[in-house]
């Protein structure tokens, strides 16, 4: 059982013009086996939500606390987050030329078990989990994301998810741009690593659609840098019927 | 850190047929007397990127007592290694002297040594020529010359320490084709200006790879001229710049008769305060050499602040008759998008710089062709990164 608790988090960026308050206080709580969703329009500071939390060196954080079962995850490097079991599935996956997927994989759960995984089931691991994903073996011997497609990049993501087994997942956006079939794949294999792990999930969106085959368990309305509303399952109806106006007229 | 880039104004003016910001190419002297070429001061077109003073040794019209270790490999059937006197290695030199420094490496050498693959000779195994400096001033002059029909690889790696300057001439009759790999593996102090010269017949082949990762200066220029149709040069070269090193490579593709295709392919990694890397890619497209087909491409990574790449392509084409020529030159920072993505999966922050730099000279490395060579340069690329690693931590403030 893991809890992320998020507390009164306040982000800034640095732009052009200055030092640009982003994320206004937010407050929320993700414990495992949950799945909350986090809807809002564009620019509500949504992914800055997700890249404060994974350590991104562009933002800065001016105000609360982010722990994973009581530690501070704010005093972690990036990598370390990662090993105390946060995910991060990008909005737009990095592409990282000449590294290969086999390589990339195998070295990021050497680095998150803290020593090699066995050879053989490794291999079988990686071979069933990109099966599932409906990815071809040949993938593993491309450059991470290099010339991937969009749906290609997300469904990397996931697998990525599911071979690291983290214990919370901050899944940005990962179905936006996808058509309903590379969507399905996508939601089975969150839908998997819960079943198997007992994940807890941070489900960013930014349309209702993928909650048609991800159930989330809490809806959290997210505006100008805060949560707005938050509530169960009908939330989510009563956005997809109304769209965030009302919202962003009150903001 | 600055990063200068000359490619937009240079490929403005070779794109716009033609027209070439300096004299053509073409023009540019040639010889084996040395007096033809000043003392550099540094101004000049092909010595400005260059730190002239720590070369100056080199300018010097005077014999000189050193000399490099030599170790070879055992010589198959077919191939020779002899000692030529100045004058015969003069003659059978393919092209006189690009510069000072090599017009002064032959008439000081004493002699060139002649590494000659018999016509039809086929060599499978690298023959390799292991050069170690051991102190002093050392002139070289080596002749490689591979007959009709015979192909060859040749690994030359130079160690130790020198002030040595050289011209190796490459000499490929109709059909031949040559690996030539030229590892620059010096010491800390070493200093180094290199002149390799080319002439491929009819369809030959020349691969020519040059690694530079250590020495104090290492300066070396190819040259490659097509004196057959059919023929093809690929030329590819990796560097690895840190604080106070001075690696320059610069790259003259002639293409004079038709048919004969070139690629050039340099990359370069910088890290550290006064790290400086310079490449120069020229390639001359004759009137005659119609049905050519060209292409070179420069990219730097700078790894920290304050080291500087010049990249400077120059492509000068005289017909309109070509299959294709392009060239490109990008040098960016190190991606610290990369590194996040690579962190966010537990990815320790040395390890993610390694899978980086890796992957970007990874194509690179795999062309090389000489499996002991490219598994040995991938273990000498990580430990530059360590030296990185270690610069970067004694850097306060840095997370
Ligand atoms: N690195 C950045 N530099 C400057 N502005 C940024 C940066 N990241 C986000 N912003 C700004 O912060 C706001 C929220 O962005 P973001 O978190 O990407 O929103 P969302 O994911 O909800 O669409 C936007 O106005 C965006 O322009
Ligand atoms: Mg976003």
């Amino acid at each position: 059982m893991s809890t992320l608790e998020i507390r009164n988090l306040h982000v800034t960026v640095d732009t052009p013009e200055g030092t640009k308050e982003i994320l206004k206080g937010v407050d929320l709580t993700i414990n495992s086996g949950e799945t909350h969703a986090i809807m809002g329009p564009n620019g509500s500071g949504k992914s800055t939500l997700a890249y404060s939390i994974a350590g991104h060196p562009k933002y800065t954080i001016t105000e609360g606390s982010v722990t994973l079962d009581g530690e501070d995850v704010l005093a972690m490097s990036v990598d370390e987050r990662a090993k105390a079991g946060l995910f991060l599935a990008m909005q737009y996956p990095v592409e990282v030329p000449g590294v290969s997927v086999s390589n990339f994989l195998r070295t990021a759960k050497t680095a998150i078990d803290g020593e090699a995984p066995k050879l053989r089931t490794w291999v079988k691991d990686v071979k069933g989990a990109m099966e599932n994903l409906r990815m071809d073996p040949a993938f593993g011997e491309r450059g991470v994301n290099e010339g991937f497609s969009g749906g290609e990049k997300k469904r990397h993501e996931i697998l990525q998810m599911e071979l690291l087994q983290p214990k919370i997942s901050i899944l940005d956006e990962t179905d936006s741009g996808l058509d309903v079939d590379a969507l399905r794949i996508v939601s089975e294999g969150v839908n998997r690593a819960k079943d198997n792990t007992g994940l807890g999930i941070m489900l960013i969106t930014h349309y209702t659609r993928i909650l048609r085959y991800i159930k989330p368990d809490f809806v959290h309305v997210f505006v100008a840098g805060r949560v707005a509303e938050q509530g169960g399952p009908e939330l989510a109806e009563r956005l997809e019927a109304e769209g965030y106006d009302r919202y962003v007229a009150n903001a | 850190m600055t990063v200068t880039d000359h490619t937009q104004a240079t490929a403005d003016a070779a794109h716009s047929h033609g027209i070439v910001p300096d004299k053509s190419r073409a023009d540019r002297i040639v010889s084996f007397d040395a007096d033809a070429f000043p003392v550099p001061t540094g101004r000049e077109e092909n010595w400005r990127f260059s730190p002239v003073r720590d070369l100056k040794p080199l300018f010097a019209d005077e014999p000189v007592a050193g000399h490099l270790e030599w170790a070879t490999s055992e010589l198959p059937a077919g191939v020779t290694l002899t000692e030529v006197p100045v004058d015969d290695a003069r003659e059978r030199t393919v092209r006189a002297p690009g510069d000072r420094a090599s017009a002064l490496a032959v008439k000081h050498s004493g002699g060139a040594m002649a590494l000659a693959i018999a016509a039809n000779t086929v060599v499978d195994e690298p023959i390799t020529i292991d050069l170690t400096g051991v102190g002093g001033d050392v002139r070289g002059h080596l002749l490689i010359e591979v007959g009709q029909s015979a192909e060859a690889t040749v690994v030359i790696t130079r160690t130790g320490t020198a002030r040595y300057s050289e011209l190796v001439s490459v000499n490929l009759a109709d059909n031949a084709g040559l690996n030539l790999v030229l590892l620059q593996q010096w010491d800390a102090d070493a200093v180094h200006a290199g002149e390799v010269v080319a002439k491929l017949g009819r369809d030959a082949r020349l691969r020519g790879t040059v690694v530079t990762l250590g020495g104090k200066v290492v300066r070396l220029n190819t040259s490659a001229a097509f004196a057959g149709e059919g023929a093809s040069v690929d030329l590819f070269g990796l560097y690895f710049a840190d604080s106070g090193q001075h690696q320059e490579h610069q790259l003259f593709v002639d293409h004079a008769v038709p048919k004969c295709t070139s690629r050039v392919t340099y990359k370069g990694a910088l890290a550290g305060a006064t790290a400086h890397s310079v490449w120069i890619g020229d390639v001359l497209i004759r009137a005659a050499a119609e049905g050519t087909d060209t292409y070179e491409l420069n990219r730097n990574l700078v790894l920290t602040d304050g080291a500087r790449a010049d990249s400077v392509p120059n492509l000068e084409i005289e017909t309109g008759e070509i299959e294709g020529a392009g060239h490109a030159s990008a040098t960016g920072r190190f991606d610290e998008e990369q590194m996040f993505y690579l962190r966010s999966r537990g990815i320790s922050e040395d390890q993610a710089r390694k899978l980086v730099v890796r992957g970007f000279f990874a194509d690179l490395i795999h062309e090389i062709g000489v499996p002991a060579v490219e598994e040995g340069l991938m273990r000498q690329i990580d430990l530059e990164l360590e030296h990185v690693a270690d610069d970067l931590q004694e850097e306060p403030g840095d997370e």
